[in-house]
């Protein structure tokens, strides 16, 4: 090892992990001494678990692009079969109809939600899902400028920004107005023909409802392309996106059937209009027939790909998240319309209910004007991170401190309600604030 | 399967040229080691390309390609039709599978091209 150390010019093994923060490394268990049997061990670390509140422990009001949603059973009792767990790339058309026909019903169930035409096998996460969006924009378009509302999640907006940086694309920002929602105005100031798309988020990050259809009216007759990031579950009653003229749209899966997790994995949603169908990066399952006229399927259109297109493909990516998109379409199937209709409905009644709530409070304010889906903005009277702590001892996970990603917003906290929340526990928060 | 009367490049296009405008798509060669073609990228009119410069691409069920513009010109016309039949490519590729007419730029790009003999000896066929 000592060899292979020096040929790298490393010391240690540890110089090799120099990239993580010290502050998060482990240092060795408390209270698990050396060499104790498995019995102790498990014990020990049993007793330290105890000193955690996992979500499911506690009443959370956490959002910001990762929240807490009904997962049915049946989704989690599907993916464990071993057919789907156990597959690794399981695309050869001659033995894996059964996960290529699961994935094909997946990016149709996209399509019927977004209004799109063709959805693809799906992308990491939405946070790069709307990068490679931008990046197909830039691709088509063959303009470097990218225009981003400041309400697209700060941490999708970074993503975005990565992705741009060996590319030299240009990134500015469209700003928001009071009622908190994209300045239409600015977008209109800022539209020339060097840009390549615009991006909106509906919800916005705020929780606010955009009007999506004025940008991306004003966005065509530039030629400039819309993008928009979903929230999927905010489709089982707001109008769709496809229908309000975006030529992309992408999200984030992770509330069809996904648990938190820590933040993964998430499930990258990638839909396009009929004319952009070559644009569409990754992985697509197309239905086909084989020789005998049996309907069959396939992954198709790889051509585009960068492992045969090589330098010109506007991606890299050459994976998927076959067992998320699985577990979605799962979701979609065993909620269907109604029921995803009376998700989102929940969601908006009973996150309404609590902003009611709270803006009666002495000291506290709604902070945008705007209608709101499940998420919203308050103004509190003092800072977010004592209020969290205060909340944290009685079990509650306040909400987002909105301030750490947004300066102009000190002591705002960015609040998250689903149709998991129960009205003791938004009664028990409102008593606490 | 490579006719006379017309000039051929390195790349495998073929033109055809007719007083000031010339007529391109790719040989028999081209669309045998493709195979069936699926998908054409064409330029719109009015786009001007120099000699060898890249005006679209042909897809084929295994790759994508390049396509070339053997002679300096502006796009005139563009064949429509293979948005529908792309597989005319591969049935007639000197006929309705033509590809782009250009109006020529500068007829000298000619000199540079192939004839049915140097194309035939450059992918081995007698």
């Amino acid at each position: 090892m000592g060899e292979m150390l020096s040929s790298i010019g490393k010391r240690s093994v540890d110089e090799l992990f120099a990239d993580i923060p010290d502050n998060v490394k482990l240092k060795g268990l408390k209270g698990i001494p050396d060499g104790c049997s498995e019995v102790e061990l498990k014990n020990g670390l049993a007793s330290l678990s105890r000193k955690n509140a996992p979500a499911g422990s506690c009443v959370s009001f956490l959002g910001a692009g990762s929240c807490e949603h009904f997962m049915p059973s049946v989704v989690n009792h599907i993916i464990s079969r071993s057919e789907f767990y156990t597959a690794y790339t399981p695309y050869q058309p001659e033995m894996s109809q059964g996960i290529l026909q699961a994935i094909f019903e997946y990016q149709s169930m996209i399509c019927d939600l977004t209004g799109m035409d063709a959805a693809n096998a799906s992308m990491y996460d939405g946070a790069t899902a709307l990068a490679e969006a931008v990046s197909a924009s830039i691709c088509h378009t063959g303009k470097k400028k990218v225009l981003i509302s400041k309400a697209v999640h700060p941490n999708y907006r970074q993503v975005v920004r990565t992705y741009g940086e060996g590319f030299g694309w240009e990134i500015l920002e469209l700003d928001y107005d009071n009622t908190g929602v994209t300045d239409i105005k600015v977008f209109e100031k800022m539209l020339d023909d060097k840009v390549a798309c615009v991006v909106l988020a509906n919800p916005n990050f705020f929780g606010n409802i955009e009007n999506i259809k004025v940008f991306t009216s004003a966005a065509r007759s530039k030629g400039i392309m819309s993008i928009v990031s979903v929230d999927p579950i905010s489709l089982g009653i707001l109008k769709r996106p496809g229908d309000l003229g975006a030529d992309i749209v992408t999200g984030e899966g992770q509330s069809l059937g996904l648990p938190r997790n820590f933040g993964g994995p998430c499930l990258g949603i990638f839909a396009v209009k009929k004319e952009y169908l070559r644009l569409m990066p990754g992985r697509i399952v197309g239905e086909t027939i084989d020789k005998e006229g049996r309907r069959g399927y396939v992954l198709t259109l790889q051509a585009r790909e960068q492992h045969i297109r090589r330098e010109k493909a506007s991606s890299n990516i050459c994976s998927n998240e076959a067992l998320c998109a699985l577990a979605a379409a799962v979701y979609l199937a065993v909620m269907g319309k109604q029921g995803l209709r009376e998700v989102a409905n929940q969601c908006l009644q009973k996150a309404n209910y609590l902003k009611e709530k709270i803006s009666r409070i002495k000291g506290y304010s709604i902070a945008f004007k705007a209608p709101s889906f499940k998420e919203f903005v308050v103004k509190a009277p003092s800072a977010i991170g004592k209020i969290n702590r205060m909340l944290a001892k009685k079990s509650i996970i306040g909400g987002l401190d909105l301030g750490q990603y947004y300066p102009e917003f000190k002591n705002h906290m960015l609040l998250c309600v689903t149709e998991l929340t129960k009205k003791e526990g938004m009664d028990k928060l409102a008593s606490l604030l | 399967m490579y006719p006379d009367g017309l000039k051929y490049s390195k790349e495998h296009e073929w033109v055809r040229i007719e007083g000031d405008t010339a007529t391109i798509g790719i040989t028999f060669h081209a669309q045998n080691e493709l195979g069936d073609v699926v998908y054409v990228e064409l330029p719109k009119v009015g786009s001007k390309f120099n000699a060898m410069a890249e005006f679209g691409v042909v897809e084929s069920v295994k790759t994508v390609s390049t396509l070339y513009c053997p002679i300096s010109g502006e796009v005139v016309e563009i064949n429509g039709s293979l948005a529908k039949t792309p597989e005319a490519v591969n049935k007639d590729p000197y006929g309705t599978g033509w590809m782009i007419k250009v109006k020529i730029g500068n007829i000298a790009d000619a000199d540079k091209l192939l004839s049915v003999s140097e194309y035939k000896n450059l992918i081995g066929v007698k």
